[in-house]
């Protein structure tokens, strides 16, 4: 995996990720389409991600609770907005309560992924993530420390020494 | 690395408000790469200079730049530290992202077995 391109626009508050893949789109597809996949590189390895429902439709919602190291969990959502698969991809992202239900009081990201296959065994695959507001995204971040999200230092070496993954 | 300085409500919907419109977006993008004057902005835009000022007003309110005069210049100056909160915001983000693109591949490079669809 190679990372190509990041732009962050801190105008509009949105951060663009390029990145190439050994696989078909087809392949790249499976990671968000496949909730056992998508379980395994979601959440962080200390707060790993259980996918519960996962309908990948126009209107449909994705839920899933992230595990951490004392067995707390912590619930989000996903409401599918558009989906064209293998190629598009585009994602509401929140919180929710105990139960899953979402809570429309924590703001919400909205995620783009395009897969681009250029030649037949790589993929392009460019994801943007963008905020509303500032007060937002300093409280998506918050609420992502408190649940573990934040490097292992294990990671945080293994980045620092390579700054971008071969 | 935690970020949790608390700008006020208030002050999040008046970043916010002052984000929401195209001509005030392009005006911050441009500020942000040098001090420009109101005059020259106006150039840029069919509209007024004093439309062109009252866009500035907004951004200006929801701190993202200030003004200063230099002659019978208004200058417009990008706020630095608003601006490198988003950007400091944005790297995180950005770092989040790194992460889970490595676990990606972690999961691509497994031979496919068992997929439950």
């Amino acid at each position: 995996m190679t990372v190509l391109s990041v732009d962050r626009d801190l105008v509009a508050l949105t951060l663009t990720i390029v990145s190439e893949f050994d696989a078909t789109a087809a392949r790249v597809w499976q990671v968000w389409a496949d909730p056992r996949q998508l379980e395994r590189w979601w959440g962080p390895p200390a707060t790993p991600a259980t996918v519960v429902d996962h309908d990948l439709t126009p209107g449909g919602r994705v839920t899933y609770y992230m595990t951490g190291p004392d067995g707390e969990k912590y619930h989000g959502w996903w409401r599918v907005v558009t989906v064209d698969p293998p190629h598009s991809l585009e994602i509401e992202d929140g919180f929710a309560d105990e139960s899953g239900r979402p809570n429309d009081e924590l703001p919400t990201t909205s995620i783009e992924v395009r897969l681009t296959e250029a030649t037949a065994a790589k993929t392009t695959m460019t994801i943007t993530a963008r905020s509303a507001s500032i007060s937002d995204m300093e409280q998506v971040i918050a609420i992502g420390q408190d649940e573990g999200m934040a490097l292992a230092v294990g990671q945080m070496d293994a980045i620092l020494v390579t700054p971008t993954k071969p | 690395m935690v970020v949790r300085h608390k700008a006020g409500e208030d002050h999040a919907d008046r970043i916010f408000r002052a984000l929401a419109d195209r001509t005030r977006r392009d005006l911050l993008r441009r500020a942000m790469v040098g001090t420009l004057s109101v005059s020259g902005l106006a150039r840029l835009y069919p509209m007024s200079t004093t439309a062109v000022q009252k866009h500035v007003a907004v951004l200006e309110e929801a701190g993202l730049v200030h003004r200063t005069r230099r002659g019978r210049e208004q200058l417009v100056q990008t706020n630095i530290e608003t601006v490198a909160e988003a950007g400091e915001l944005l790297a995180q983000f950005e770092q989040l992202w790194r992460d889970r693109l490595g676990r990606i591949c972690d999961v691509l490079a497994e031979p496919e077995r068992g997929e439950s669809r």
